[in-house]
């Protein structure tokens, strides 16, 4: 099996899909000749050809309405959003109106799209390049959002949003891009989409959190393990809307405490809901406040600053510390 | 003749002019006498089902309405021009052109009552539901057009707008994507001169909105919105050059909103003079096609009878079955929220359950 980067493995996606199923389109600004600024459908064009693979006009409210028609008529658009920054520009599409079709029309017309965008901080982007703005998607009903933590999880996971039958927000993270490598299957496979997985089995705590914060999570893990000998769970989200209620509360179950960590701005986000779900659910089940690990109320900040605004290992550690002791 | 008079940088196309002359003959449509009568048939059977519409809006017995009375000529000869294959992507007034290509007439009305059969559009019916967002059809009709290009469909997508949404930036994406990839898009704006209260002078310093066509690469043509014989010869190019392959068409029609912009509380009076509506009136597109009608002995007193009867009769029936159709339930409006309802979902839906018990 190929060690592969998250960038090869959603390059591995994309054509899979493109290889599998005519339908399938993959369009954006600069996805065509130059393969994406990331390199993300590097060589695609020039193997699967320009009706099927092209270049958009920088204007991203005509590739999402590009997207809108062409799932109408049959297609399978995957369409790239060079930034998530620049989404704004594509929202009314996006949200007013893809996410909505099943329901305005009662069934008659769906939208079966894939929005493809790079986010996330700790890379040193412009403005508008890294900021987490999921919550504004996960608050619109129509459209499922999806935010892989690694290579092997972002092919599996690409490749179901592209065959769901709704329109997918697919969230790749810049920091894990080519931060490490890990075994991706060469061929076809999917995973669930609306499942969390557990990827760290313990039984004090309950660490939730999705994308890169996985890894952040998963050290901060192991730094708790060795300085306190405590057992931390770790999930990973992966689908932050629907959210998988369930892995959660089964967990909280067994942990009786929590700590969910997101790298968005602090209010009305995923890790909300996380803890409004588990009050709702598991309240009885729990021996002490859920906490939340989040940066503060502002916008993205400045290149210079993102470290400190980021939340760290050591900020999770002093949460779980917290939330252990609550 | 009023500033709202066309201007004749571009020149616009007329085929019959106020009292129904042919302005030259070789501008008339290539169609059967049975065609022209259609032609008549639906603007008046139109016209009819808009008055019932208003009253019945006044009385309560219809939701949300957007007058049409004016822009039969634009909305009818645009229609005509096509096959039942093409595709329409209409904006909130432009209802009367997706019932004529095949949107049910009841479930018109149950989309203006807020029933969500009202927008269940039948299999094989090329329109979408009526767009609020004004610009967003002009991205998506885009995308339509891009999928007949893309499977060589002999197909045209055509997109209704207004001199208002000509100002939004999805106006002006829409056509430059199409553009770029020669689609067979057609998009129709009906400058019916005011965006609610705001006049076309207001909306933007470009006389003639067909110009706006020239920044995206596409032909931009106008016409006499008001001569049905007009809209439909240029419709009917714009069709057949985006079928040969030849790219999009901006179809500028100017026309008039006799009525309020909606039934929900606009007052022309606030914004437009009198003399400017008695101005359009005088230049009415029913009145006017009737005229050509006559002169050519293809139109008399028992057709009119005919279309009077029909219309009375069907509309009536159609807002009599929109009545009976079944109420909405909350299951039913959720399951078509995704293709497989969340479990989050159906948990919320026990407990709206629970909520009917509570009341």
């Amino acid at each position: 099996m190929a060690q592969l980067t998250m960038i090869e493995a959603i390059r591995s996606a994309l054509s899979a899909a493109l290889e599998k199923d005519e339908r399938v389109l993959v369009f954006g600004e600069d996805v065509g000749q130059s393969g994406g600024v990331f390199r993300a459908t590097d060589g695609l064009m020039q193997r699967f050809g320009e009706a099927r693979v092209f270049d958009t006009p920088l204007a991203e409210s005509s590739i999402a309405g590009l997207a809108t028609g062409l799932s109408l008529q049959g297609f399978i658009p995957v369409a790239e959003i060079q930034f998530f920054g620049f989404v704004f520009e594509a929202m009314d599409e996006m949200i007013g109106q893809a996410a909505r079709m099943r329901f305005r029309t009662g069934g008659s017309f769906h939208c079966p799209i894939v929005y493809r965008t790079p986010f996330g901080g700790g890379v040193k982007t412009p403005e508008l390049h890294a900021d987490s703005l999921e919550g504004l998607f996960v608050q619109s009903p129509g459209i499922k959002v999806i935010v892989p933590s690694s290579p092997y999880e972002a092919k599996g996971l690409l490749l179901s949003a592209i065959f769901d039958e709704d329109p997918v927000l697919f969230l790749e993270h810049m920091k894990l891009y080519r931060s490490f490598r890990e075994e991706v299957p060469e061929d076809f496979y999917t995973l669930p989409l609306g499942e969390a997985k557990v990827v760290k089995a313990g039984k004090d705590l309950t660490l939730i959190s999705y994308g890169a914060m996985v890894r952040t999570a998963i050290k901060a893990a192991e730094i708790a393990a060795q300085e306190q000998g405590l057992s931390v769970e770790v999930i990973d989200l992966r689908t932050i809307s629907p959210i998988d209620t369930e892995t959660i509360v089964t967990s909280i179950r067994k942990t009786h405490r929590a700590v969910v960590l997101q790298e968005a701005q602090r209010s009305a986000g995923v890790a909300a809901e996380v803890i409004a779900r588990i009050n709702e659910e598991a309240i009885y089940d729990l021996e002490g406040p859920v906490l939340r690990v989040a940066p503060p109320d502002t916008v993205y900040p400045f290149t210079l600053f993102e470290k400190e605004w980021l939340p760290t290992e050591q900020l999770v550690v002093h949460q779980i510390n917290q939330a252990m002791h609550a | 003749m009023s500033v709202h008079a066309p201007v004749r940088e571009l020149g616009y196309l007329r085929v019959i002019d106020e009292e129904g002359q042919v302005t030259d003959s070789s501008l008339l449509p290539d169609i059967t006498e049975g065609h022209f009568k259609q032609l008549m048939e639906r603007m008046l059977f139109t016209r009819l089902w808009d008055e019932r519409a208003i009253k019945w809006t006044r009385q309560g017995k219809l939701g949300f309405y957007a007058p049409v009375a004016g822009q039969e000529a634009a909305m009818i000869g645009s229609e005509a021009a096509l096959t039942m294959d093409d595709f329409i992507l209409p904006s909130y007034r432009d209802v009367p052109q997706a019932v004529w290509h095949g949107w049910p007439l009841y479930q018109a009305f149950l989309y203006s009552l807020g029933h969500q059969h009202g927008n269940q559009i039948p299999e094989g019916v090329n329109v979408l539901p009526p767009q609020i967002i004004i610009g967003a059809q002009i991205v998506q009709a885009a995308g339509v057009a891009m999928a007949f290009a893309l499977r060589k469909e002999k197909r045209v997508a055509l997109a209704y707008i207004g001199d208002g949404g000509t100002s939004q930036g999805d106006f002006y994406e829409g056509m430059n994507v199409a553009g770029v990839y020669r689609l067979p898009l057609i998009v129709l704006v009906q400058n019916n001169q005011f965006a609610i209260s705001v006049p076309v002078e207001k909306q933007t310093a470009v006389k003639e909105l067909a110009k706006k066509a020239e920044a995206s690469g596409m032909e931009g043509i106008r016409v006499d919105g008001m001569d049905v014989l007009a809209v439909y010869q240029a419709v009917q190019g714009a069709v057949q050059k985006a079928k040969a392959g030849e790219g999009p068409t901006l179809i500028e029609a100017l026309t008039f909103r006799y009525g309020p912009h909606t039934m929900s509380g606009d007052d022309p009076k606030r914004y437009r003079t009198k003399e400017l509506e008695e101005d359009w009136r005088a230049r009415d597109p029913i009145i006017r096609y009737r005229k050509f009608l006559h002169t050519k002995g293809w139109w008399t007193e028992e057709d009119e009878r005919k279309v009077e009867t029909k219309a009375k009769d069907e509309v009536q029936a159609a807002l009599d079955r929109a009545n009976q159709f079944p109420a909405m339930s909350m299951k039913a409006l959720a399951s078509h929220m995704y293709a497989k309802m969340p479990i989050e979902l159906a948990d919320q839906l026990i407990r709206q359950d629970t909520k009917k018990e509570v009341k």
